[in-house]
């Protein structure tokens, strides 16, 4: 058995780790990393100021994995083949790997110490506290780390700037012309751009608080934070120390096996020096993880340098990069009064494209950048100008996630052989799209070209998909199923289409789901309003909303179970579920749930299941708000709102999540300042635990922004679609839905808001209307010939004292 | 052939269904968009459950059809057979409408 040391438990650790025990690697592993928690999604880092956790954050350990966290290693014994540890031990290793990835650079000017650098969760601490007392920032450095440390100070209330040596921002990535175009939009949000300039000093007080940066040039700008994010410096301290080869510059060197001059230690991730190169990005450090991986496993994977394109969207300015950053020829697209710069690079016969830069539209991004060594799909101009990149057919080689490494061909494989037909699924089956998800609309396009035609039709009825039959019964106010089928349907419809169209009809129109045509329309438990068991029986689920329910209201629960033998359960949404009720006793049952103030729930619909919650601050020595009243008024605001699938909520009081709001379609944590919303979380069969939509929100706020949430997921998912698949599958993703209903990017909130109100205003008891109607009533009987007969057909035993089920023929 | 009366004709909705205890049997009657009437038996053979008047009733390539509440299974209103499921049918039972009530016989 062997034993393989990992050093530094970065992301490329974890990449290495997570490779090796999928492929069954049967020898131990050992992690040893210098921060407090295993590897955490540093691309991510900046979220964590907005709300995200630590944990959020943080991978899990792969299964069977040692990990030794808190530890540095401090030396290599490379003939004894044994690491020394910061606490005195040591660790003995067959093969090491070196995954020490970079520090920041930190350039030696007076004052220096008192800044702050980028670059892990406790930096970002220590930056927020500092931020507190602080009106303004300056980071130096106008790279992309720089920029995303610069919007991070603005998030935290900071008047931000940005000092860059360079004549213009991201000089890596842009050129003169973008860097112009590109400071135009950072000024326009409020950044100051000061490139061009150094630092001399930084200059603090007699207690050590900074009061600003000193340019060379003597002008102080004022700042009480400093942020260094000059550019990164490879960690081979340790590689030095032990004799294995360095760069010049730095970097542990490698060859194309990610081997370092010992063959018994690889070196992966951000501290190699590969080909030359050292590669800040995430893309490259996966896949000489992966390649190391390998290696180990006695495979002959070969690193051979990668692609550094990098597209970015930052202060909701999209940069991109892509290629190479020279060309004999180039052709530029430049539009001062709508901030967008396009430039691709072209060899001198102008046949084959070598590379493109983009600020402000990074559409040629997405489109042309398969094509870098290759022939130019169509003129330069066509390309830039009339957007004839959209419908180019992509080579095989191509590749599509360069965060992944998948290429055109391994998406079509997906496709064709192993039956993906949606985005969800190729993401399932490729990992592409699942890092930095740049690439979605690219795997769209592969779909759809695939032959593999993806029909949206709902059903034999209707050729279109759930969200457009939204758009048709909507914008022609169409009222009724009979009305939409003529005139956009053919036949009569099925089980498919028609509980569709029923709630469709009922989110645009409230009234009662029974009423006139829409009787026929509902599915099995909308029709009797309860939720229909395997026996036929029902049950009824009384609404308890939060959770909250008086000692007098148990009882009634109680004795109206006892009356009609119910058997009874308590369920995961802080319910009592009521089983083995016939139909003709259902509504002897409600009336006697809404004499004692309930009303039966939707616990069975496509609709609000319930708001589930902790104790929060009225009672628990943790909380922070009062999370029962608002999953209370969440749940009476939302009830019978008819949506594609079921919703289902929770509130937690404090960041402990007793609730378990993640897993919920919304889910609400308390702060101190307030409420962080969580959206498209999912238990059940493929969990997924809720993103981060937005932090801090006041309670009218946070109302506002659930209420469009759910009314445009409600208009644009698809048949029995989950928020989380809605969201997986939704265009620009969480970015996207935040710039519509928080931004209102397609001018439609206050439509969603309009509709919102439409349904809070009209909501009915569906169950005491039906009490009030004697003709919906006559439909609760087991036989239309013999009403007061119940049906001989439901038999039960009893099991630890309780009725259960008999199925007879 | 000895008819039973169960309902009036008015009692049934367009495509929904009822059912009726006939000589100790359950029979499902359904009355389509176009008011023609059609009687199954009302045992789901795939649930073992007696609930199939309580599916939804439409059309599958012109053909009236019912689903199991249960499954989701389709069967024929005609024929009986289950549409998803060649070899699986349930009993169907003629029906009719004198003087404005609904007869079966079984
Ligand atoms: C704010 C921010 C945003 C970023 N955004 C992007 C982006 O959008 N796209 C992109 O591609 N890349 C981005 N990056 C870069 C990306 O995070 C890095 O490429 C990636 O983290 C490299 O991983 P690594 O594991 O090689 O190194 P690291 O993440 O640096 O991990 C190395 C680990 O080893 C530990 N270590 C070092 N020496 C020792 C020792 N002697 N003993 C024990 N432990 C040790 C370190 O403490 C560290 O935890 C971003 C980085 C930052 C900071
Ligand atoms: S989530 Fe917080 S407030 Fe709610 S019960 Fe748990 S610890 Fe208490």
């Amino acid at each position: 058995m062997s034993r393989i040391v990992v050093v530094g438990y970065g992301p490329t650790a974890h990449r290495l780790v997570e490779t090796l025990t999928s492929k069954g690697f049967d020898g131990r592993i050992t992690v040893i990393g210098e921060e407090p928690r295993p590897a955490y999604d540093r691309v991510a880092l900046t979220s964590y100021l907005s709300g995200t956790t630590a944990e959020d954050l943080t991978y899990d350990v792969p299964a069977g994995t040692v990990t030794r966290l808190s530890t540095r290693v401090t030396g290599i014994d490379r003939e004894a083949r044994l690491v020394t540890l910061s606490d005195g031990g040591t660790e003995a290793y067959d093969v090491l790997v070196l995954a020490t990835g970079s520090a920041p650079f930190v350039p030696p000017v007076p004052g220096a110490e008192h800044a702050f650098v980028y670059r892990t969760l406790e930096d970002l601490d220590a930056i927020r506290v500092a931020a507190k007392d602080a009106v303004e920032g300056v980071v130096v450095g106008g790279g992309l780390l720089g920029l995303e440390a610069a919007d991070a100070l603005r998030a935290l209330g900071l008047k931000a700037h940005i000092v860059e040596m360079s004549p213009w921002l991201m000089p890596r990535q842009v050129d003169e012309g973008g860097g112009a175009v590109l400071k135009q939009h950072i000024e326009g949000l409020g950044l100051g751009v000061h490139a061009g300039a150094g630092v001399k000093e930084i200059v603090a007080d007699e207690n050590g608080q900074v009061i600003g940066l000193r340019k060379p040039d003597e002008t102080l700008l004022d700042a009480q934070v400093v942020v260094f994010s000059a550019g990164i410096r490879p960690r081979d301290e340790l590689a030095r120390s032990s004799g294995l080869e360095v760069g010049e510059r730095g970097g542990i060197v490698v060859d194309s096996a990610m081997l370092t001059s010992d063959p018994a230690i690889y070196a992966v991730g951000e501290c190699a020096l590969a080909g030359g190169m050292i590669y800040g990005l995430v893309g490259p450090c996966n896949t000489m993880a992966e390649v190391a991986a390998d290696r180990i496993m006695g495979g002959s994977a070969t690193f051979d340098g990668a692609d550094m394109s990098t597209k970015l969207k930052l202060l909701g300015v999209e940069v991109a990069q892509f290629g190479s950053m020279t060309g004999a020829l180039d052709v530029t697209y430049m539009d001062p009064v709508s901030g967008v710069y396009k430039k691709l690079f072209i060899s001198d016969d102008a046949q084959t494209l070598l590379g493109g830069i983009c600020v402000g539209d990074a559409s040629p991004y997405t489109q042309l950048r398969p094509f870098v060594g290759k022939a130019l799909p169509a003129s330069p101009s066509d390309l830039l100008f009339s957007g004839a990149g959209a419908n180019l057919d992509l080579p095989d080689e191509a590749q599509v996630c360069s965060c992944n490494n998948v290429c055109a061909g391994d998406i079509r494989t997906a496709i064709a052989d192993k039956g993906c037909t949606d985005v969800p699924g190729l993401k399932a089956c490729t990992r592409a799209g699942t890092t930095c998800g740049s690439c979605v609309p690219m795997l769209k396009q592969l779909l759809e070209k695939s032959g593999v035609e993806v029909s949206k039709a709902l059903c034999e009825h209707f050729t279109y998909s759930r969200a457009e039959l939204f758009d048709i019964v909507r914008v022609r106010n169409i009222t009724t199923f009979s009305q939409l089928i003529s005139e956009h349907g053919q036949g009569r419809g099925c089980d498919i289409c028609k509980p569709v169209v029923a709630s469709i009809l009922a989110s645009l129109h409230n009234g009662h789901v029974l009423e006139g045509e829409r009787v026929t329309l509902q599915d099995t438990n909308d029709h009797f309003l309860a939720n229909m068991q395997k026996n036929g029986t029902y049950s009824v689920v009384p609404r308890i909303p939060g959770g909250e329910i008086t000692p007098e209201k148990l009882i009634v629960i109680g004795e109206v179970a006892r009356d009609f033998g119910l058997y009874t359960k308590i369920t995961g949404g802080q319910r009592i579920d009521l089983f083995g009720a016939r139909v003709d006793q259902l509504p002897e049952i409600w009336r006697r749930l809404v004499e004692a103030g309930f009303e039966s729930g939707h616990a069975y619909g496509k609709a609000l299941r319930t708001v589930k919650s902790c104790v929060g601050s009225t009672w628990c020595r943790y909380g922070v708000q009062d999370s029962v009243g608002l999953a209370i008024a969440l749940e009476l605001r939302y009830r019978g709102l008819r949506s594609p699938h079921k919703l289902k909520s929770a509130v937690s009081g404090c960041a402990r999540e007793c609730a378990e709001a993640r897993s919920k379609d919304f889910g609400i944590i308390a702060t101190e300042k307030g409420w962080n919303l969580y959206v498209a979380g999912n238990g059940g069969f493929k969990p997924r635990h809720a993103d981060l939509l937005a932090g801090d929100l006041s309670t009218e706020e946070l109302i506002r922004t659930i209420d469009r949430f759910l009314m445009f997921y409600i208009r644009t998912a698809d048949r029995l679609q989950r928020t989380a698949t809605w969201l997986e599958a939704l265009d620009g993703g969480l970015d996207y839905l935040r710039e519509v209903i928080m931004e209102d990017s397609l001018g439609i909130c206050a439509d969603l808001d309009a509709q919102m109100e439409y349904h809070t205003a009209t909501y009915a008891d569906e169950w005491a209307a039906t009490l009030d109607d004697p003709e919906k009533l006559s439909r609760f009987v087991s036989f239309v010939n013999a009403p007061g007969l119940p049906d001989p057909s439901i038999v039960f035993e009893q099991e630890r004292g309780q009725i259960k089920p008999v199925m007879v023929r | 052939m000895s008819w039973t009366p169960i309902c009036d004709f008015d009692k049934l909705l367009p495509e929904r269904g009822v059912c009726a205890l006939v000589d100790g049997r359950q029979v499902a009657v359904f009355r389509t968009f176009d008011g023609t009437l059609h009687a199954l038996d009302n045992l789901d053979p795939f649930s073992g459950a007696y609930v199939l008047s309580r599916g939804i009733v439409g059309t599958r390539k012109g053909e009236p059809t019912v689903a199991s509440p249960l499954h989701k299974q389709v069967f024929s209103l005609v024929s009986g057979v289950c549409l998803d499921e060649k070899d699986v049918s349930v009993p169907v039972y003629p029906v009719r409408v004198a003087d404005g009530y609904v007869e079966v016989s079984v």
